[in-house]
């Protein structure tokens, strides 16, 4: 059965098995009657011109894992950030995991959208911020219309979160191909401050797809820093949806960093409501094999004097293929806008395609908008200078990389992800050295 | 000096309006309006066609018909209804002329009122020009100067009497029929053009050039130009265009097919001035153009056009880099302004080896008008240390204008270079207060930013053109205050 009949037919019952006088039953049909006439994404849809979702779709998934798996944390223990103290929230086959977890409810929540669909303390919020955001696409519908679990995380006015959260998504492979839809929220108040770590990882290399929905609101003057650690198996394929909507005078900075994974789609949307607004979205992609990795992002300018900052690194070997697909809208309103955007991109064999499409729509005359976008190789006399001083041509080339990725590196506010993610270019570049020289 | 402030822009913008919009009252020979395969087969035998050339007409217009219209370009117009446009618009007094005191003295009083005179442009520029009015070529000059150098400058419809072998060998190699709705409407109903020439080795003495006009209501204009320049050869070649104005929207679809062989040269300007519509958007012309040249080894094509006219553009002047070493250039400023919507840019296909792609796009809107740049730079999976340079900068002036950006680039092999980078600005302040502090005026001080912004594009185009350019501009943005 073709992957879109069995979550058609198997949405009545999902329905009926949750609470259906719960009020978002409403918003759970509209979506899913949305997906049921837009049905998955097509390469003839502009958006997904150069990625193909084919080949994951035709896996025989199974939706609901039922059986409750468990892991041990030695096992896990290494896709942790574990040498600092965090929250976290750990989800086990889209199942929460309270023995892995660290959640909270002393002044801030750190914990679980099943809780909060279900708990009037949070009806609320609820109301107010679920699916408020989130752009009514085929994608973002079918996840919205399954959306039972994620993590939720509601930080009150003038709070700094003293640790950072960690949110991590295991996938044990019980099943023979797993589809995972996990749904976050996070509310962060006025003046306050928070940092999260995002990751999806599967334990065996059977199949698996996750098609992720994340909202972020940050009212005025919050900072939000977010991390994305895509490092998974190369049976894995992740869709991330994620939309971001800005008060003034706030700071939402989004870093990606694209190493693993089958297929990976990130659909990265700011929307900015209201003025001195700073946008930050960054990242690095390194892929090899037969990866793909399409990064498609939106930054909407709709009010006055915001800025918003673009800086995505790419490189690519073997077969790989990426896409760098990024829109800036600037409305009529939104004068005195700063929209920068960077992409560039290396290519280390014949075979490795970059498609990238970087776009500007602007409808205000009193902005400074650019977008540079570069295709290129290593440079070769850096390179023959470094071995002319003994660095073998493997490191050499692996530090000229890591150089070119290391703008967006430099922005990484927390140490020990930096670290780690350092470590990771390092393995996935095959060399052994710290480049902290 | 008073102050020049935005609503004043803003008030004489509107006024501006079309310089070029009168009619020509010539009688001519019109075709009832739309079509079906009894039109096609009546256009051939006006024309007094071959077979083969009646085939291939019938052959595109049974694809035409199965097409629908691309709604892909980020543009919003009143569909062109095909079947109320007269297909067949010729002059009715068709001179057969060999100087041009023969022409009839109201056309060349319509081409003195364009400001291109010919004659002027035949003394002083040493221009030969076919002027191509309704889609009829009404008068070729310099026929006899450029025969001795074996060049074959003529009309299309000539070319396919006489020199058919040339004709048949090359048409629609470039834009096949099939290509697009309009490139395939055109080859169906295409009524004339301009055919082109060059022999190995001969380096075109003079600059060709071709004028088109839309005369009558109601007509499309579907010309086609073929340009062949056999190896080692190289030809500049000039186009310009005007409308009158009238309520109605007119369509204009031509294609143009640029054949450069081993170590050719072919350079190709053009300067579109059609009517745009009036001040709340109303009339002007559909410009839906296909042109794309091909490269064979060493062989170089470069574009140049100056666009200020059309209520809608469409067009993608296009290099297939088949060649090794050869190269591809494009040069373009793109002015809208009160509605005018604009969707251009280029294609750039790097196949061959060493393939190398400039593209320089100069973007400026103001009033109403939407402005867009749609690119495409492809490289190969064999097109080894293929270089490309992009540069998109758009000027906005006023904040009901739009500017947009579609740029697509698709690398396939890892020696490509690739480059690409776009801005988005206004006329700065500080630099008219700059200039205003040096006793330079605002309205001058804004023709010299706007000519600064455009000059890497108006470089490029030859000296008779760039005066014309130059003034179009001027025309166009007249005064105009960010």
């Amino acid at each position: 059965m073709e992957l879109k009949e069995k979550l058609i037919s198997s949405y009545v019952a999902f329905e009926n098995g949750i609470d259906i006088n719960s009020n978002i039953h409403e918003i759970r049909s509209k979506a899913f009657q949305n997906f049921e006439a837009l049905g998955f994404p097509t390469k003839k849809l502009e958006a997904w011109k150069y990625t193909s979702l084919n080949s994951v779709l035709k896996e025989d998934y199974s939706i609901f894992p039922n059986k409750a798996n468990s892991v041990e944390m030695a096992d896990v223990k290494q896709y942790f950030i574990h040498d600092i103290d965090t929250y976290k929230i750990i989800f086990i086959d889209g199942k929460y995991s309270s023995f892995l977890s660290e959640t909270t409810h002393d002044t801030i929540d750190v914990c679980l959208m099943s809780a909060a669909f279900t708990k009037p303390k949070y009806k609320a919020v609820i109301e107010n911020y679920f699916n408020k955001v989130a752009k009514q696409d085929n994608l973002t519908s079918l996840n919205t219309a399954f959306a039972t679990e994620g993590a939720y995380i509601n930080i009150p006015k003038n709070i700094e979160v003293q640790k950072p959260i960690q949110i991590i998504n295991f996938t044990t492979g019980s099943e023979a191909a797993t589809m995972l839809q996990p749904r976050n929220l996070i509310v962060v108040g006025e003046n306050s401050h928070v940092q999260i770590i995002e990751r999806h990882q599967s334990l065996t290399n059977n199949p698996v797809l996750t098609n992720s929905v994340t909202e972020i609101f940050a009212d005025k003057r919050a900072f939000v820093d977010y991390y994305k650690i895509q490092n998974d198996k190369k049976t894995a394929s992740l869709v991330d949806n994620s939309f971001i909507e800005q008060k003034s005078n706030s700071v939402v900075s989004v870093h990606t960093f694209s190493f693993g994974g089958n297929i990976t789609r990130n659909n990265l949307n700011f929307y900015q409501k209201g003025e001195y607004i700073d946008s930050i979205l960054k990242g690095v992609t390194i892929i090899e094999g037969k990866q793909h990795v399409d990064h498609c992002t939106l930054v909407h300018h709709i009010e006055p004097n915001c800025e918003s900052h673009q800086d995505y690194k790419g490189i690519y070997d073997d077969r790989s293929t990426a896409v760098f697909n990024g829109k800036v809208i600037v409305n009529k309103e939104a004068q005195k806008t700063n929209a920068y955007q960077q992409n560039n991109n290396v290519l280390l064999s014949d075979k490795a395609t970059i498609n990238a499409k970087p776009q500007l729509e602007i409808f205000a005359d009193d902005v400074k908008c650019s977008h540079g976008c570069t295709i290129g190789q290593l440079d070769d006399e850096a390179l023959f200078y470094m071995q002319q001083r003994g660095i073998p041509k493997k490191e050499g080339k692996a530090l000229l990389m890591y150089a070119f990725a290391n703008t967006v590196l430099e922005s990484v506010k927390i140490p020990e992800v930096k670290q780690r993610i350092t470590k990771l270019i390092a393995k996935k570049l095959g060399v052994n050295i710290g480049f902290d020289l | 000096m008073s102050k020049y402030t935005e609503e004043d822009l803003e008030k004489e913008l509107e006024t501006q309006e079309y310089k070029y919009g009168f009619y020509t009252d010539i009688e001519s020979d019109t075709f009832p309006v739309g079509l079906n395969e009894d039109v096609v087969r009546a256009i051939s035998k006006k024309k007094n066609e071959p077979e083969w050339m009646t085939e291939w007409r019938l052959e595109a217009f049974r694809v035409w018909e199965k097409m629908e219209e691309p709604e892909w370009a980020n543009v919003h117009y009143e569909k062109p209804k095909f079947q109320d446009i007269a297909y067949y618009s010729a002059p009715k007094k068709k001179p057969k002329l060999n100087s041009l005191d023969e022409v009839d003295p109201e056309l060349l009083d319509t081409f003195k009122r364009l400001g291109i005179s010919i004659d002027e442009q035949k003394k002083l520029a040493n221009v030969a020009v076919d002027i191509v009015m309704d889609s009829v070529s009404v008068a070729t000059t310099f026929k006899k100067t450029l025969g001795e150098k074996g060049i074959i400058f003529m009309p299309i419809s000539e070319a396919i009497q006489e020199h058919p072998e040339l004709v048949r060998k090359y048409l629609g190699t470039v834009v096949p029929t099939t290509d697009n709705f309009y490139a395939a409407l055109n080859s169906a109903v295409f009524s004339d053009g301009s055919f082109c020439y060059i022999p190995k080795g001969v380096r075109c003495p003079m600059e060709l050039s071709t004028y088109f006009r839309i005369n009558e209501g109601g007509t499309g204009q579907f010309e086609r130009t073929l340009v062949v320049a056999d190896k080692g050869s190289y030809v500049s070649y000039l186009e310009g265009c005007t409308a009158p104005s009238r309520d109605e929207n007119q369509l204009h679809a031509a294609v143009v097919e640029l054949i450069a062989m081993d170590d050719a040269e072919i350079k190709y300007s053009t300067v579109q001035n059609w009517y745009p519509g009036n001040k709340e958007g109303k009339g002007g012309v559909y410009n839906f153009v296909t042109k794309r040249g091909l490269c064979e080894n060493n062989a170089k094509i470069s574009w140049t056009q100056v666009e200020t006219g059309s209520a809608v553009t469409w067009k993608y002047p296009s290099c297939i880099l088949k060649g090794n070493n050869s190269v591809g250039e494009f040069y373009s400023i793109a002015v809208t302004n009160n509605h005018q919507q604009a969707d251009t840019g280029t294609k750039m296909i790097h196949l061959g080896k060493n393939t190398r792609s400039t593209i320089i796009s100069k973007g400026i809107s103001a009033g109403h008008s939407q402005n867009s740049y749609r690119g495409l730079v492809h490289v190969g999976a064999r097109a080894e240390n293929a270089r490309n340079f992009s540069q998109c900068d758009s000027l906005l002036m006023g904040n009901a204008c739009g500017a947009h950006t579609f740029p697509y680039i698709e690398a396939k092999n890892k020696s490509a270079q690739i480059e690409h980078e776009a801005t988005t600005s206004k006329i700065g302040e500080d630099q008219l207060f700059y200039c205003n502090q040096r006793g330079i005026d605002t309205e001058k001080a804004i023709a010299l930013i706007v000519n600064g912004f455009s000059k890497e594009v108006l470089n490029k185009l030859p000296m008779e053109f760039a005066v014309e350019a130059q003034k179009l501009l001027e025309i166009s943005l007249e005064g105009s205050v960010g």
